[in-house]
């Protein structure tokens, strides 16, 4: 099978290649027939990726060790679920991934405007084309996904245990999605701008896949927010790393971009603007697939050493410079419609939010490329902290969530002052109070700009409600329908305005966590022994025995080994239970010997988290297993040829006497505040987003009519 | 203010918040940056981010602190480290770690929570054909 999945991969590329050149010759010379034939050859591409996956994840799920890449990034004793999601753990498995997300979305885009845009779809098929066959070519020449080995192994290598998280499963997948997603706007854009169709009509067809886009990578962001937080062991959610950024850089330039489409929309202005952001977002997103595999930056994710990074920035530099000159050459289609009537308005806010978002992903671009620019300006490579990217992100972060809060509600054009006045007296009195509130009832004053961004999301959420109740609450005058049904419909009928304002809200409620957690938390590293209690503040901690666990870690894991602890909190009349560990996986370092092997190998804490919406105690341990080296060593030396049997009661035996005798362990014990919010909030995001991609019910039979209108006028035509 | 002269005050003070921003950016990274080092280069009296591999069977614990030896990636200089704060769960002999601090006496003292352990690679390439 692995044959078929080469072909399949070969065969891609040269639809791919069919497709890009097919279209250009229809919309040149040949004629609608060659646009539809390459339009088609997309959909061919979709299904050979489909095939392709189909075969590389049931390869995965029998563990096929022919596969070279199955030897290495699974094993039969990996749990179905990880075996299921090692396919992108792997470097040529996630190429897979990418041209198989991206041959669905162009089949998608395309199929949906197989009817309007005639003239702009053939160069977007085109571009669609080229950006796969890059892909699957990466593939075919360089890391080939169905590599098979000669002598395969009888057990494989296993996914790497830190990535063993439920998460796993989605996270990579969403990224990968947002990534691809920002391909489809890029390639509406270009053939915008090769055929000077420089209106709205390609931002109509292509907003809501720039929204998907967003949606996805945003929730790829969360999620691997909530993998830091809940597997890395060190407590944090973000921290700045190179891979980290590489992902928020385009989510930020498409948040922008979203907002800048609008007031082309609606004013038909910042037209070159937009076909800028279109082209870095891009951009940046293929800098983000870039950078996780180059290894030119260090991270903690830390890619091995690759060998497609060469071609990976070839292809980004021709990107960029085809988008640059495209841009260049088209300025005087590109010119405004119109002119900013007044800076009191809505589009000047949107101006302002966007540029607010680009200086954001500008300094975290600085940041990231630091150690490279440092090296090539003064020849060290130095590199700089999250202090650094705390201080310059935190006073942009706090201007944008003040903007989410103003900006919707203006008026576009021209705000008057009672229009002012009627839209921010409600919301200012309401951030006054809850300024008053959290200097007399809370500390909130010890962190300036935490109290800063606390008052801002009491504005931006004040002023949400405020938009939906005046809305419900006209509806109730008009239909006289009862609140819980006019606020339903209110949304229903405006999906993108009310979705909009609900994201804004979510966004704020998110930063309401991070204010709160980053200024506020406390964090403690102990060493106790079974029996001692520990205060951490008004929290009394005391670890009750220690545990150890064969063949069944809690988490689900596949881990054959897993030591922990039991500890009991008691924090006034609230107790609670807690149960961190940390899991062993086997080494297959000989050096390490037979026993050796299961305990000196990979080993990863299972955090222990007590989830709360005023706070989080979250307890990670690392057991002192030092004590144990010398009984390893002598297991090692008398049963250098146990069976497997046997080695399993070695392995009881030693860690039934680290149960009995314990050394002291390590704890870190760390009291968060509000950080559930974090992911309340991008929870609300993420609905309100949702809301606003559903077609609304009157644009659905608006569509339906159309088309009924289209058929009938075909068949009078014919009569 | 007749228009014209309204969008050339825009200009320039649009112009002037980028420079700005780009001022800051380009002062405070080269001021906050700290230079990465090998073992075998690092010299008392300024702070460094020392990358290198920990040496085999150096790693030892004495109460809270951490011990171990980083040498070069490929050499032979190496410097002993003592350490507190969270240790990576991937943290173990011969990986390659990044910590932040410097030099007292022989001994490189490294902040805080600054150790940072590069995994075996997500896109494992172990004895991998071609």
């Amino acid at each position: 099978m692995a044959g078929v999945g080469s072909a399949c991969l070969a065969v891609g590329l040269l639809t791919a290649l069919y497709a890009a050149g097919a279209s250009l010759y229809g919309a040149r010379a040949g004629g609608p027939a060659w646009v539809t034939s390459g339009r088609r050859a997309i959909y061919a591409t979709a299904g050979l990726m489909i095939a392709a996956v189909a075969i590389l994840q049931s390869a995965f799920l029998r563990s096929d060790f022919h596969y070279a890449i199955v030897a290495e990034g699974s094993s039969t004793d990996t749990p179905t679920f990880y075996k299921a999601a090692a396919m992108w753990a792997t470097q040529d498995g996630s190429l897979l991934l990418w041209a198989f997300l991206l041959s669905l979305f162009s089949s998608a885009v395309l199929f949906l405007t197989r009817r309007s845009l005639r003239e702009i779809a053939p160069y977007a098929t085109a571009v669609l084309g080229v950006v796969a066959a890059f892909f699957l070519l990466l593939m075919v020449a360089w890391e080939n996904p169905f590599n098979t080995l000669a002598h395969p192994p009888a057990e494989g290598a296993g996914l790497n245990p830190l990535l063993r998280h439920p998460a796993m499963m989605i996270h990579p997948p969403m990224l990968y999605t947002g990534y691809v997603g920002f391909a489809i706007p890029f390639a509406f854009c270009v053939g915008a701008l090769i055929t000077r169709n420089t209106g709205a009509d390609w931002i109509r067809a292509t907003r809501r896949f720039a929204l998907i886009a967003w949606t996805f990578l945003g929730t790829g962001i969360m999620l691997g927010a909530l993998w830091s937080y809940t597997e890395l062991g060190w407590g944090g959610y973000w921290a700045w790393d190179p891979v980290e950024n590489a992902s928020l850089m385009p989510w930020l330039l498409g948040t922008a971009l979203l907002h800048s489409i609008m007031v082309q929309e609606k004013r038909g202005m910042l037209r070159i603007w937009n076909a800028s952001l279109v082209c870095a977002t891009f951009v940046f997103a293929l800098i983000g697939t870039f950078l996780v595999r180059s290894g030119i930056l260090d991270s903690i994710h830390a890619f091995g050493a690759s060998t497609i990074g060469t071609q990976f920035l070839v292809f980004i530099g021709i990107v960029v410079a085809f988008s640059v000159v495209l841009v260049l050459s088209r300025l005087p289609d590109l010119r405004s419609e119109a002119r900013l009537d007044s800076l009191l308005s809505r589009e000047s806010f949107f101006l302002l939010n966007n540029l607010v978002l680009v200086g954001l992903a500008l300094v975290i671009m600085w940041g990231t490329f630091f150690p490279l620019i440092s090296e090539a300006l003064t020849g060290q490579k130095a590199s700089v902290g999250p202090p650094w990217f705390d201080r310059l992100t935190v006073p942009l972060a706090l201007v944008l969530v003040l903007l989410s809060g103003i900006g919707p509600v203006l008026a576009w054009r021209r705000v008057t002052l009672s229009g002012l006045r009627r839209v921010l007296v409600a919301p200012l009195v309401f951030t006054l109070v809850a300024l008053v509130a959290l200097l007399a009832l809370t500390n909130a004053s010890d962190s300036p700009a935490s109290l800063a961004m606390f008052c801002f999301v009491a504005f931006v959420l004040s002023s949400v409600a405020q938009e939906f109740l005046r809305g419900a609450a006209a509806r109730r005058v008009a239909t006289g329908e009862p609140w819980p049904r006019a606020l339903l419909r209110l949304a229903g009928r405006n999906r993108r305005r009310y979705g909009g304002y609900l994201v804004h809200a979510g966004i704020a409620v998110l930063f309401l966590g991070v204010a709160a957690s980053s200024a506020f938390h406390d964090q403690r590293d102990v060493r106790l022994s079974p029996g001692q209690t520990f205060h951490t503040g008004d929290y009394a901690l005391t670890y009750r025995k220690p545990t150890a666990k064969l063949g069944g870690d809690r988490a689900g894991t596949g881990a054959p080994i897993s030591l922990g602890a039991v500890l009991d909190v008691r924090k006034g009349k609230q107790r609670f239970t807690l149960h961190p560990s940390r899991n062993y996986y086997p080494t297959q370092d000989p050096t390490q010997g037979v026993i050796g092997r299961y305990f000196n190998g990979e080993a990863n804490s299972e955090v222990d988290v007590r989830w709360g919406l005023k706070r989080d105690f979250w307890l990670a341990i690392r057991p002192d297993i030092g004590s144990l080296q010398k009984p390893i060593a002598e297991a090692n030396r008398r049963f250098p040829t146990a069976s497997s049997d046997v080695q399993a009661l070695v392995i009881a035996a030693l860690t039934e006497r680290y149960r009995k005798n314990p050394p002291p362990a390590a704890f870190r014990a760390i009291v968060s505040p509000l950080v559930l919010w974090i992911w309340i909030g991008g929870a609300i995001a993420v609905l309100g987003a949702l809301i606003a991609v559903w077609p609304a019910p009157e644009a659905r039979l608006r569509r339906v009519r159309s088309l009924y209108a289209a058929k009938l006028g075909r068949e009078l035509s014919r009569a | 203010m007749d228009p014209a002269r309204k969008r050339r005050l825009r200009l320039i003070v649009a112009l002037g918040a980028a420079v700005a921003l780009a001022t800051a950016l380009v002062y405070t990274s080269f001021s906050a940056s700290t230079e990465a080092a090998k073992p075998s280069q690092v010299k008392p009296g300024r702070s460094y981010e020392l990358t290198g591999k920990v040496v085999n069977g150096s790693v030892s614990y004495a109460g809270d602190q951490l011990r171990f030896r980083i040498r070069d990636r490929d050499g032979t200089g190496s410097v002993p480290v003592s350490y507190t704060g969270a240790v990576p769960d991937p943290f173990r002999d011969g990986r390659e770690v990044i910590v932040s601090g410097e030099l007292r006496g022989h001994t490189f003292v490294g902040e805080r929570d600054s150790l940072v352990t590069k995994c075996p690679s997500k896109f494992t390439k172990q004895g991998r054909r071609s």
